[in-house]
């Protein structure tokens, strides 16, 4: 009996499933370009934002704004809170990761007004383990160049950013430890960890 | 003086012989943290007497146009002051880690923020864009294949290791600064004058402490992780294990 078209298409979209699923997951699917490209937008638009002038508080709202487009956020909130994770329920998670992102960008929005009229220059893109890191330098006026190189993946379905690392610190490192402790100290109490997570950084 | 010397040199040269890789440090060695913890304290209470009298808290509710922070000139200078009496050190350092390009560029620092800057008050060499690149004989130790150690918090000097704690003395023994300043007892100018330049960059940077360190949950262990990965950074050392991949952990 000859193989219906319906059958032979079904089969085949079967075949390349199976095909997909044994490529290698690397950073294959995005390019280096891309990888360069993303960071050269989020660059850009930090400096949009320090540069300005607007008030702390409508500057951090617009990080937050960042953080959702470019970032990976609840890979990162995820990551942030570690093995709690896993017995969380959906609600908590998605509570913990809105909590996180507001929290991220009041602790790290207001640093960066240190960058005001900073210049930040994509060095280089490399490929690390399975993802991106994208090298670049941030130069202020009469000052050491520093480092910060961005880890960006695909591996949510888009092009993003899940950790940097400024000047050697590793910010998901930093967060896992504060996080950790937060956690510990309210006794492993997640609802209560996000209640002051939403007043903390 | 002079057999100290002589012991250290005999010392340099029985390491530069057995030189080889220092083992990659990773993660944290702290066997002694309940005494770290109480030194951690008492040196932040020392910083806050020294530096933080003008910093006031942010408040994210302000709607005053967000501005970079302000430079304390005072400050400023006596933190370019330290630095440029350490440069001597450094430049040993570099000479020590047969790094000549490095020991050529802080040279040129040192002459330039000598003359031009006033004794070291001021930094015309950053200007130029001559940033140089601090070292210390804890790094001259990496370099000659000595292990990390264990993290230690040193009274006044703060977050170290055993490595560079050890580095710390012998600086101090060799500072060629020694030579040209007086020193009076057992404190020495060279050494107050660096420690001085340290508190006041820390100051400088009192908000990046604040946020970072100051203002999180645990801030003795923020301030370890963020010592240990700097240093670690400015080493070199990059290790493949402390890189974190959260889509492969799920």
């Amino acid at each position: 009996m000859p193989i219906s078209d319906t059958r032979r298409r079904v089969l085949a979209g079967l075949a390349g499933l199976a095909t997909l699923s044994l490529l290698p997951r690397q950073a294959g699917a995005m390019t280096q370009a891309q990888a360069r490209a993303l960071i050269d937008q989020v660059m850009a638009d930090v400096q949009g934002i320090i540069n300005s002038g607007a008030s702390e508080s409508r500057m951090i709202a617009r990080f937050e704004d960042l953080f959702d487009r470019y970032g990976d956020v609840p890979i990162i909130a995820r990551s942030a809170l570690g093995p709690p994770a896993r017995s969380a329920s959906a609600a908590q998670m998605s509570a913990f990761t809105e909590a996180f992102r507001g929290y991220l960008a009041r602790k790290y929005g207001r640093q960066f007004r240190r960058f005001i009229g900073a210049t930040a220059d994509v060095q280089d893109a490399r490929a690390l383990q399975s993802f991106w890191e994208v090298v670049t330098t941030m130069t202020l006026r009469g000052q050491a160049p520093f480092e910060v190189r961005w880890h960006v993946s695909d591996r949510s379905g888009r092009n993003l950013f899940f950790n940097l690392i400024i000047g050697g610190v590793n910010v998901l490192a930093a967060e896992r430890q504060e996080i950790g402790t937060m956690l510990e100290r309210r006794s492993g109490n997640l609802d209560r960890m996000i209640q002051d997570l939403r007043q903390a950084g | 003086m002079a057999p100290k010397i002589k012991v250290l040199a005999f010392g340099a040269a029985l390491l530069l012989a057995a030189c080889g890789h220092a083992p990659v440090a990773t993660g944290t060695n702290d066997p002694n943290e309940a005494v770290n913890r109480v030194w951690f304290q008492r040196n932040l209470a020392l910083a806050g007497v020294v530096s933080r009298a003008d910093s006031a808290p942010a408040d994210p509710a302000s709607e005053v146009p967000a501005a970079a922070p302000r430079r304390h000139p005072f400050r400023h200078a006596l933190g370019n002051f330290g630095a440029n009496l350490g440069l001597p050190g450094v430049i040993l350092n570099d000479l020590l880690q047969l790094r000549p390009d490095h020991a050529t560029e802080n040279t040129v620092r040192l002459l330039l923020n000598t003359t031009v800057g006033l004794g070291g008050l001021f930094d015309p060499a950053s200007r130029l864009g001559v940033h140089g690149r601090s070292s210390d004989f804890g790094e001259t130790l990496h370099r000659w294949g000595a292990p990390e150690g264990a993290y230690v918090v040193l009274p006044a000097f703060g977050p170290s290791t055993g490595r560079d704690a050890l580095g710390l003395v012998v600086d101090m023994a060799l500072d060629p600064m020694r030579l040209v300043l007086p020193s009076a007892g057992d404190y020495n100018l060279s050494v107050a004058a660096r420690l001085a330049g340290r508190f006041a960059n820390a100051a400088e940077y009192s908000d990046l402490l604040d946020a970072n360190v100051i203002n999180t949950a645990d801030p003795y262990a923020q301030a370890r992780l963020l010592y240990l990965q700097t240093r670690r950074y400015h080493l070199g050392i990059q290790a493949e294990d402390e890189i974190i991949d959260p889509y492969a952990d799920f």
